[in-house]
């Protein structure tokens, strides 16, 4: 006997939505033994993570202003994937998108509060947009794998905003501190309901609307699309796929850097270190999940928020590193990914051999 | 003689297609049996059945009596059973001797280099043929790469031989002599599966001849028991081919002259090597030579896709080699791609967005910068009822439309701006004869509106069916022009492996 | 002063050698492997575990392989059987590496143990200049070096080798020639793995003997940049991995001797050459003939029809 696998003929839509809640819930499953290896109740913790992310005004509150940054990171990346390039440095995006912030609250002297918000807004932009924009460059020019440049430049990004905030910004007054002073009122956004959610929050939903819109109803989004399809095609049909690259990396890395925008004039209110604690890896999860819907963004964004929210607590009662949620994460993909493959094939048992 | 393989009923499906339906046949030893299809019949996939590559819904397989049940190529070769497949399964990167060392049987993984280069070296001369062992294989003619294959199954020495459509990729000379290495194989008792659509060869070389339609075996026939006519109309059947008359257009105005154009490829080779060619206004020029003398890159010179080396590109009096002028010309110029699935379309998306791939910038499908759903629509709309194209229901992706519907949609979408070149790469490879007639049509149909046509084809009977001129290709190189009503085929042949009529004289 | 220097470079070269030579063997076979730098710190964290269980260091680099062997079977099955997209799956792997590490690593910061110790090879260690950076190192800078010529060995000198070639060029060639295809990728992938790991081990056994979360830093993706660098090739990979051992060792030095400039700004400069080389070789490979597999990223489906 043999296994064989062969192509379904089409694949219906129970099992389409199915498999990837199957395989977040098989995820659950095998993260509880690692929880059970460190000395944790499984359920206890699931219970923990809902109790705190979901059962309280104050929890959903925290999990919204998680969920912020993810959308705006995970809007970036799954714009990237629709012409089937990796952004894998949402993360770097998001430092050097609150380093332009940063430098437009604490230096421009603009004492408007409106002017002052989209200056800071613009900065986060277009910083975001350039730091991948250079990935996108190389990748147009020379065929560079974006993969790597994109991964590596997170590095030099978290290095280059702990320079600033160990030297040249380093707040006078900070204690020594590696951070830079607060901003003044001018340079927040405004705060809602006595919690720590800030209207970020809906400037992510109105990205995640008109990114909907540019895809689905614009001449670009159509481009986006054929290139994303089959780059060669839209070679021969006289599309610029170099110039497309340059642009949809830079927006990409734009909408990333308006997530850093958003962290430090929403809720930081200054430069720190770990301004994000990977909000930029896990977007990566949030836009594979959603696969190519901007809405599929915005809801998956809140189900990671939920988690990460419930990842603090876990690491406040049990002492569990914040990494978990990492490794956490790695299994849904996997997973994920392994749900993949019954969606399209189907497995049977044949009689095998050669001399049967 | 006894039968050393028989297939009985096997049946094979692909989603949304029955590629296999019912086939039954048998091969004797030391016979020459020809499998006989258009294409689309599903000779392929039954010979990748027989190979164990893919595995059969149904049916049975049997060899020298006994009942096999293939689950990997590795129990083919097992059974004796070595193909020549028509896309070649070598390793371009590697030497000639890995290749071949790949597909023998149990070499020890600390193997002995000389002693199997000794080995190897010792057919390649009793075949009398010119390979050297060391060369990395994408060095080689398509030919040369063709004997590798041979090669390598007459090592393993397999007793059952299939070859896919290996004269596609030869001279009328180089097939002769193919030929005379399979009778010789024959005499040694070895069995082997032709597999063509081209009457001729058929006739030269098979005992006995099985016809494959529509996934079906319709008839077996032994030798002195057919004909050329009984042939093909057992094989085309009632099948509508669409009918089209050409008239004779010869204007002596020249759209397009290429002068001397050298095109390099990326391993630093050259694709085109100072090649020559005129262009007339209202003509079908056929462009013919082996695969892989530098027909593609002819086309994608022409339609923008590459850039030359040298020489220049004459659109009238106009040099429009490399200027930006060649840009705007090139919208003048329809390219019908040879490789249709990967670089003819957008493979995830529907027939109405695949349609406006060239000109979904014009204002007639948008507003500002917003696509106009509306118009998309409309011009869907259009061209599947003018090109009688079965799309499905609305918003099936392409992917799953037959080849010759996907042809025709990129056909739509070329002719839709009324093109004044049309530069048509192989564009019936793998199509039915109905599908390839309308493509033909298509053709002869443009030329009597003014439309100038270069026809890069590998069937020389198409060619002469239908161009005005033929021009001959060799290593990057125009060889000359022959008249498609004068020439003979040897002719075409000799100067396909680089002859000038006047040497061959 | 330049012996010291070169002995510095080859300290911090080798867990990038071993990490690209596992990333070579995985990407020969056509599996692009993402999760390096995971594997890295399984590797690292199963190693340091093992030899502070045991107070073996043989035991610790046996279990760095052998974990990581299977921890890459991970990315084996999803990407080889299941025929998954393998940047997904690598990003998911170093995701679950860096996680799972800092949870059971939790335990062992902090901890000791006797790493690997010099051992001079008599007379060739006494060549002036390179005797002492490349003959008086520990066992495991030898054993890489050693792996550097098994690997060339093993892939042009053997059939599993020429396998292994070709599932990455042309997998259907290699399949209608009767090789597994997915046999051939899955052990290429996880072996591959367990020398990743190894270079792992290197970093909790010898170059700082102890467990630090996410200790690895980065050290895996300069890998699968210099895989490019090294044209595939396992000698061009022990040049990359001392050229970045190299650039490591120099910014070391400039700290040590107390330079004004920034800690921060030199510790950026390994990412920032890997760029600046990735970019030059994939210059050099589109303008010579290629040597990346021809396969690599694409999985294999037998019966999907082109």
């Amino acid at each position: 006997m043999k296994l064989v696998i062969e192509r379904r003929e089409i694949s219906s839509a129970l099992l389409r939505f199915s498999a990837p809640v199957a395989s977040i819930g098989i995820a659950l499953f095998v993260a509880g033994f690692l929880l059970l290896a460190s000395g944790v109740s499984p359920l206890a913790a699931y219970r923990e993570i809902i109790i705190e992310a979901l059962g309280s005004v104050y929890g959903l509150s925290e999990t919204l202003v998680k969920t912020t940054p993810l959308i705006f990171a995970g809007l970036g990346v799954s714009l990237a994937f629709r012409m089937q390039i990796w952004n894998i440095g949402a993360e770097g995006q998001i430092y050097v998108g609150a380093m332009g912030a940063t430098w437009v609250a604490l230096f421009s002297g603009i004492q408007n509060h409106w002017m002052m918000m989209v200056a800071m807004f613009f900065a986060a932009f277009f910083c975001g947009g350039l730091w991948a924009g250079v990935a996108g460059f190389l990748r147009a020019r020379w065929q560079v794998n974006e993969v790597i440049v994109t991964l590596l430049m997170n590095y030099i990004a978290i290095l280059w905003v702990d320079y600033l905030i160990y030297g040249p910004w380093k707040d006078p007054k900070g204690f020594n501190f590696p951070l830079t002073a607060q901003f003044s009122d001018t340079a927040r956004l405004a705060e809602y309901f006595n919690t720590r959610m800030h209207s970020g929050f809906f400037l992510a939903l109105f990205c995640a609307l008109v990114l909907y819109l540019f895809i689905e109803r614009t001449v670009w989004g159509y481009e986006i699309k054929v290139i994303g399809s089959n780059q060669k095609a839209a070679q021969y049909a006289g599309m610029n796929t170099g110039l497309a690259i340059f642009f949809v990396l830079f927006l990409s890395g734009a909408i990333a850097g308006i997530a850093g925008f958003s962290e430090v004039a929403g809720l930081q209110h200054r430069l720190q270190h770990g301004i994000s604690p990977g909000y930029g890896y896990t977007a990566i999860i949030i836009a594979w999940l959603a696969k190519r819907s901007a809405i599929g963004v915005v809801i998956v964004s809140f189900l990671m928020g939920v988690l990460l929210v419930g990842g603090d607590s876990l690491q406040l009662l049990w002492q569990l590193p914040v990494a978990f949620v990492y490794a956490f994460q790695g299994l849904i993909l996997f997973f994920l990914l392994a749900s993949d493959f019954f969606i399209i094939y189907r497995v049977k048992l044949i009689k095998g051999g050669a001399h049967a | 003689m006894s039968d050393i393989l028989h297939i009985e009923n096997i049946r094979k499906t692909f989603p949304g297609v029955i590629a296999l339906d019912d086939v039954s046949f048998s091969v004797a030893q030391g016979e020459i049996h020809t499998l006989l299809g258009e294409n689309g019949a599903g000779k392929s996939t039954l010979m990748n059945v027989l190979t164990g590559l893919y595995h059969p819904d149904r049916g049975h397989i049997r060899i020298a009596g006994e009942q096999i049940h293939f689950t990997s190529p590795r129990d083919s070769l097992a059974c004796g059973i070595g193909m020549v497949h028509q896309h070649f399964m070598l390793v371009p990167a590697h030497s000639v001797f890995e290749n071949i060392l790949l597909a023998l049987d149990k070499v020890p993984n600390f193997y002995s280099r000389k002693t199997y280069q000794a080995k190897i070296q010792k057919l390649i001369d009793e075949f009398d043929l010119d390979l050297d062992l060391d060369t990395p294989v994408w060095k080689l003619s398509i030919g040369a790469q063709q004997w590798i294959e041979l090669i390598k199954l007459l090592m393993r020495d397999c007793q059952l031989l299939i070859l896919d459509e290996p004269t596609a990729v030869l001279t009328p000379q180089e097939s002769e002599r193919l030929f005379n290495v399979l009778r010789k194989l024959r005499k040694q008792g070895k069995s082997i599966i032709f597999i063509s659509h081209k009457m001729r060869e058929v006739m030269e070389v098979s005992d006995r001849v099985t016809i494959l339609k529509k996934g079906r075996s319709i008839a077996t026939r032994t030798r002195g028991d057919f004909d050329e006519s009984i042939l093909a109309s057992l094989m085309i059947g009632k099948d509508k081919i669409p009918q089209w008359q050409k008239t004779l257009q010869m204007s002596d105005e020249i759209v397009l002259d290429i002068q001397k154009l050298s095109v390099r490829n990326d391993r630093g080779l050259s694709d085109l090597d100072a090649f020559n060619l005129q262009l007339k206004k209202g003509e079908i020029l056929g462009i013919a030579g082996v695969a892989g003398n530098g027909q593609k890159a002819l086309a994608e010179v022409l339609t923008g896709l590459k850039n030359t080396n040298q020489g220049r590109i004459l659109a009238g009096q106009k040099d429009i080699t490399n200027s930006n002028a060649r840009y705007s010309y090139i919208a003048g110029i329809a390219h019908i791609p040879e490789d249709r699935k990967t670089i003819g379309i957008a493979p995830d998306m529907s027939v109405d967005e695949n349609l406006i791939m060239k000109s979904f910038k014009s204002g007639s499908f948008r507003n500002w910068i917003f696509q106009n759903k509306r118009a998309i629509r409309r011009n869907a709309e259009e061209k599947i009822e003018q090109f009688a194209i079965k799309s499905g229901p609305d918003g099936t992706p392409l992917r799953y439309l037959s080849g010759g519907n996907i042809q025709k949609v990129i056909i739509a979408r070329e002719l839709s701006e009324h093109p004044a070149v049309l530069v048509a790469l192989y564009p019936t490879r793998g199509l039915d004869i109905g599908s390839a007639g309308y493509v033909h049509k298509v053709i002869a149909d443009g030329a009597d509106r003014g439309m100038s046509t270069i026809l890069i084809a590998e069937d020389l009977d198409e060619l002469l069916k239908l161009s005005d001129r033929i021009a001959v290709m060799f290593r990057g190189q125009l060889v000359g022009y022959v008249d498609p009503r004068k020439t003979t085929r040897e002719e075409i042949g000799l100067m396909m492996s680089g002859e000038t009529p006047g040497d061959s004289a | 002063m330049l012996e010291i220097l070169l002995d510095a470079t080859v300290r911090a070269g080798t867990p990038i050698l071993f990490a690209t030579l596992g990333a070579i063997i995985n990407e020969r076979a056509g599996i692009i492997n993402l999760g390096i730098e995971g594997l890295m710190l399984i590797g690292a964290l199963a190693g340091f575990s093992a030899t502070y269980f045991s107070g073996s260091l043989l035991v610790g680099v046996v279990a760095a392989f052998c974990v990581t062997f299977i921890a890459g079977s991970f990315h084996a099955l999803i990407t080889v059987q299941l025929r998954g997209n393998q940047i997904v799956s690598g990003l998911a792997l170093t995701m679950f590496g860096v996680g799972v590490t800092a949870l059971f690593g939790k335990g062992m910061v902090g901890l000791t143990i006797v790493g690997f110790e010099r051992v001079a090879i008599p007379g060739l260690s006494q060549i002036p200049i390179i005797g002492k950076a490349f003959f008086n190192q520990d066992m495991l800078i030898y054993f890489s070096f050693l792996l550097v010529f098994l690997v060339w060995f093993f892939f042009y000198r053997t059939r599993w080798g020429l396998g292994v070639r070709s599932v990455g060029e042309n997998p259907a060639a290699a399949d209608t020639c009767g090789f597994s295809v997915s046999l051939y990728r899955f052990f290429a992938v996880t072996v591959g793995s367990g020398f990743v790991g190894i270079g792992g081990a290197y970093l909790s056994l010898a170059s700082t003997p102890m467990w630090i979360e996410n200790m690895s830093a980065g050290r895996g993706w300069i890998a699968v940049a210099l895989v490019i660098f090294a044209g595939w090739s396992s000698q061009r990979a022990m040049l990359g991995a001392y050229l970045f051992g190299g650039i490591t060792a120099m910014q070391l030095r400039f700290q040590a001797m107390g330079t004004t400039i920034s800690a921060h700004i030199l510790q950026m400069l390994p990412y920032f050459f890997t760029i600046l080389v990735l970019v030059i070789s994939t210059h050099r490979l589109q303008k010579g003939a290629s040597q990346q597999p021809e396969g690599l990223g694409l999985p294999y489906d037998r019966e999907d029809r082109k």
